[in-house]
């Protein structure tokens, strides 16, 4: 028996994981906007900054 | 453009007059208006300054904060209301989705979410600024619905609710389908050729056969989802275009994967020499991604169109018989209704005032900038906003007879006649498809007769070589990529041939009020008569037009927090009279004032519209009142005709203004006193005469030139319906932006042009190799696949690297952001 016999049915099972991983994705509206959430990595370190001035207040 | 101040917020030059600052970072700032400085602050306050830095552009002007934000969105705390548009879910919080004006940016978008999560009672904010909508999830029990629009419109953005039937689920239904058969076409092709090149390699070292099976099994079992699923929509536009007779892109291209898939399974059944799963998925894949950049062009121009329905409000105070009033959506609404409309409020349909005195705001409509009057017996327009005092009016048309909805029919119709771009290509790649269709099939003929078992892998390469794929990559990805890199600049386009035309203009015809100028009446020049600071006579004139709704108060920076004005009295025809510091102050009309000390006036004090101040011992202080220049408009006009392009101003003003404006800017070529009409015959004739003609302004007397002209522009600060009918939109009033614009539509063009050129030739080299049998169909996909590389990288290049791209966040300090913008 083969090897690519087991391995090739594991990577499609894997393969529709992904396909089912992406579609919920989709669904729950992750890639309706494919802009801004690249900007929201940059603000992340404000977020702490913001908290620390909210609190001195 | 450094000579003047610029506004901390909205960018715009700070009056010399003015003093007001924000602090940001220990460095006080300056702004232009009360309205800035609340704003600002407000941002400032709540830790938000990395708005300043992302932002692209200055944030437009906000709204004046004596309007009173929290009642104007009252009326949407209402069930009846709400019922509309507000989602109540099972564990009690409410959802809504709201388009908001003024959001074109990410950090706009980012500042609305930071802002209103901390706000008490919020759930959830998400704000799409691809769409300008905002999704809010609330505790109704916290906090009402009002509050959050009225904390939104304080930030300078105006939140309008959704109804369901304006909302683009449609939009948002194709997009995620779109990107569910992207997702499985990109996975099946990996897979699919992952499976390839083993067979390949396996052709050349021996491979078990059982092997071999196996693998084109799989391929076939990865590839079908690829093929019926992920390529239907090419399949059913083939089928539109084969039932209309129009055969487009599609039909080829749909024969290439269906003949490819089905002799594919054909041979994996009954043995054969080569399976093609490998090649049809990748040859889907590519496809779909031109489709998916194509789409999102479409839906951006889309839209813009939303934009007028946001003009009608969804409910008025209805007047029973009895003169009971109850609050009712406007779709409910019967003719001959009676309504209230209160300071304020917009008027929900076109009718006859009844009863009532007030000022009625149509600049949405007319693009004229100063309150209307209005009262018994004149008809007022829905959709306009009503100032001061309440009206009560008789509903005369509603729903599609108003003037709201009729114009926007009228230009759905100009838009839907725009011959462009998109139709030469159709015309052209219906020849192209008959061409290659016929030519395969006599090559296929050929090759039957002189060697059946080649004559359907040389059919298949042939098709794939000459998939247009990389010629209809060439054009969308090089728009798309020049679109961004103009809307990063601060020039939206909204309308796919705006670009291709913009590059070819030769000729500008610019509106004057409030395209060169800033159609907004401002100061310009102080004569100091009495005893008393400019600042203190500023003051005073603040407090006291602050009781005023005069467009002419509007020049002054009404404040009434410096010094209190009391018993404020406004005097029709005259100006406003009142008591500061116990001493009885008058503004207004030159000889009026005057008359408070007894005596005439004194100084002759030339052309223009004078507003005096004085008080019992004379006149302290005059002011010249005037529609300003825009400050970079000279600095444009020139820029443009370095460039080689003829400038001409169409106004409707009176001769002297747009003569004074045209001397300035060295502009030879105006005309004044022009109507609508009369600017529509002058663009006729300059194209007549063969000029490619740009075409900018800002009200809706501009809109049938805007949507008539070649290429056209209007001003965000205009009127909705002239952006509605421009094909791009300028962004934060610099003029200065359409000689950049210029530049990147010409390089965009060229790059097009490559483009074209490279996948043309690349079609044409390798159709005669492809029937004569030398390339294989993986090849023929390796090569589709390496020229749509090469133009989509080519389209690239648009993007980068050149100043004022999309938003970086700025190292240095944010008020330099603002400045070099």
């Amino acid at each position: 028996m083969s090897l690519i016999f087991i391995s090739i049915p594991i990577g499609l099972v894997l393969v529709g994981i992904a396909v089912w991983a992406f579609f919920w994705a989709v669904r729950s509206g992750q890639y309706d906007d494919l802009d801004s959430p690249a900007y929201s990595v940059l603000s992340d370190e404000d977020d702490d900054k913001r908290k620390r001035d909210k609190d001195s207040r | 453009m450094n000579s003047q101040t610029a506004c901390f917020h909205c960018g715009e030059p700070v009056p010399p007059d003015v003093s007001l600052q924000v602090m940001v970072d220990e460095t006080p700032q300056p702004v232009c208006c009360s309205g800035c400085e609340a704003v600002a602050g407000m941002i400032l306050g709540s830790g938000l300054d990395d708005f300043y830095r992302f932002r692209p552009e200055p944030t437009g002007r906000p709204e004046d904060p004596t309007l009173g934000e929290q009642d104007r969105y009252a009326g949407f705390d209402k069930p009846g209301t709400q019922q509309d548009f507000v989602y109540q879910s099972a564990d009690g919080s409410c959802e809504a989705a709201l388009l908001v004006e003024g959001l074109y940016c990410t950090a706009c978008g980012w500042l609305i979410e930071r802002s209103l999560q901390d706000a008490p009672g919020i759930r959830e904010v998400r704000v799409n600024p691809a769409t300008g909508r905002a999704l809010l999830r609330w505790e109704p029990s916290t906090v009402r619905l009002s509050q959050l629009m009225a904390h939104m419109g304080r930030l300078g953005y105006r939140p309008h609710p959704v109804l369901p039937e304006t909302m683009d689920s449609q939009a948002t239904k194709e997009r995620r389908s779109a990107m569910r058969r992207l997702i499985v076409a990109g996975l099946g092709m990996m897979q699919a050729m992952m499976f390839a090149v083993a067979l390949y390699f396996g052709q050349y070292h021996g491979m078990d056969p059982e092997h071999a099976q196996f693998l084109r099994l799989v391929s076939m079992l990865v590839a079908t989802p690829v093929v019926l699923y992920a390529g239907m929509p090419i399949f059913l536009g083939a089928f539109r275009d084969l039932r209309n007779l129009r055969p487009g892109m599609d039909v080829p291209v749909s024969l290439a994967i269906g003949t490819g898939y089905f002799a594919s399974v054909w041979v994996t059944f009954t043995g054969g020499p080569e399976v093609y799963f490998d090649s049809i998925s990748m040859f889907t894949f590519f496809l779909l991604v031109a489709r998916y950049v194509e789409m999102a062009a479409r839906h951006r121009a889309n839209a813009t169109n939303d934009a007028l329905a946001r003009l009608v409000p969804s409910t008025t105070t209805r007047l029973d018989a009895d003169g009971a009033e109850s609050e009712v959506p406007v779709r409910e609404l019967v003719l001959g209704d009676r309504v209230l409309v209160r300071p304020g409020a917009t008027i929900p349909a076109d009718g006859e005032v009844l009863r009532g005195q007030g000022s009625v705001d149509e600049s949405m409509l007319t693009g004229e900038s100063d309150p209307q009057s209005r009262g018994p017996g004149s008809t007022v327009v829905g959709g306009s906003v009503n100032l001061s005092g309440s009206l009560e009016v008789r509903v005369d048309r509603l729903g599609q007879d108003t003037m709201v909805s009729h114009i926007g029919r009228l230009l759905r119709r100009a838009q839907a006649e725009r011959p462009g771009l998109a139709r030469l290509a159709d015309t052209v790649a219906r020849y192209f498809v008959t061409v290659v269709l016929f030519a395969t099939a006599t090559v296929f003929t050929i090759w039957w007769h002189v060697d059946p078992a080649m004559a359907f892998p040389v059919t298949l390469a042939m098709l794939v070589a000459t998939c247009p794929c990389a010629l209809s990559l060439a054009t969308p990805t090089a728009l798309a990529a020049g679109t961004n890199r103009m809307a990063a600049s601060g020039l939206l386009v909204t309308r796919g041939d705006a670009l291709e035309t913009l590059a070819r203009v030769n000729h500008v015809v610019l509106d004057k009020t409030g395209t060169l100028t800033e159609g907004r009446l401002g100061v310009v020049e102080t004569r100091r008569l009495g005893d008393c600071s400019d600042e203190q006579a500023l003051a005073l004139a603040g407090a006291l037009e602050y009781h005023s709704e005069h467009p002419l108060a509007r020049a002054f920076p009404r404040d009434s927090s410096v010094v209190p004005a009391e018993q404020a009295e406004t005097v029709r025809g005259a100006g406003v009279e009142g008591h500061v510091a116990g001493v009885r102050y008058r503004i207004g009309r030159p000889d009026w004032v005057a008359e408070l000390a007894g005596i005439g006036v004194s100084e002759e004090l030339g052309r223009g519209a004078w507003v005096a101040l004085g008080n019992g011992d004379g006149l302290l202080a005059a002011y010249r009142v005037a529609d300003r220049l825009r400050p970079d408009a000279a600095e444009a006009v020139a820029a443009l005709q370095a460039d080689g392009i003829t400038i001409e101003i169409a106004s409707g003003d009176a001769q002297s203004a747009v003569e004074t404006v045209a001397n300035r800017l060295n502009i030879t070529r105006w005309q004044a006193r022009m109507s609508p009409e009369d600017k529509l015959a002058r663009l006729r004739q300059l194209q007549a005469d063969g000029a490619v003609v740009l075409m900018v302004g800002d009200g809706i007397n501009d809109a049938p030139v805007l949507a008539g002209a070649n290429v056209s522009a209007a001003l965000n600060e205009g009127t909705t319906l002239a952006q509605t009918s421009a094909a791009m939109v300028l962004l934060g009033g610099r003029l200065s932006r359409l000689g950049e614009g210029m530049g990147t539509a010409r390089r965009t063009l060229r790059v097009i042009r490559q483009n074209l050129i490279m996948s043309a030739s690349y079609n044409a080299s390798m159709l005669p190799l492809a029937a004569m049998g030398l390339v294989p169909p993986w090849l023929a996909a390796i090569g589709m696949t390496l020229s749509s590389v090469v133009v989509v990288l080519n389209a690239r290049r648009l993007g980068g690297r050149t100043r004022g791209g999309p938003p970086v966040p700025a190292t240095g300090s944010p008020q330099q952001g603002v400045l070099q913008s």
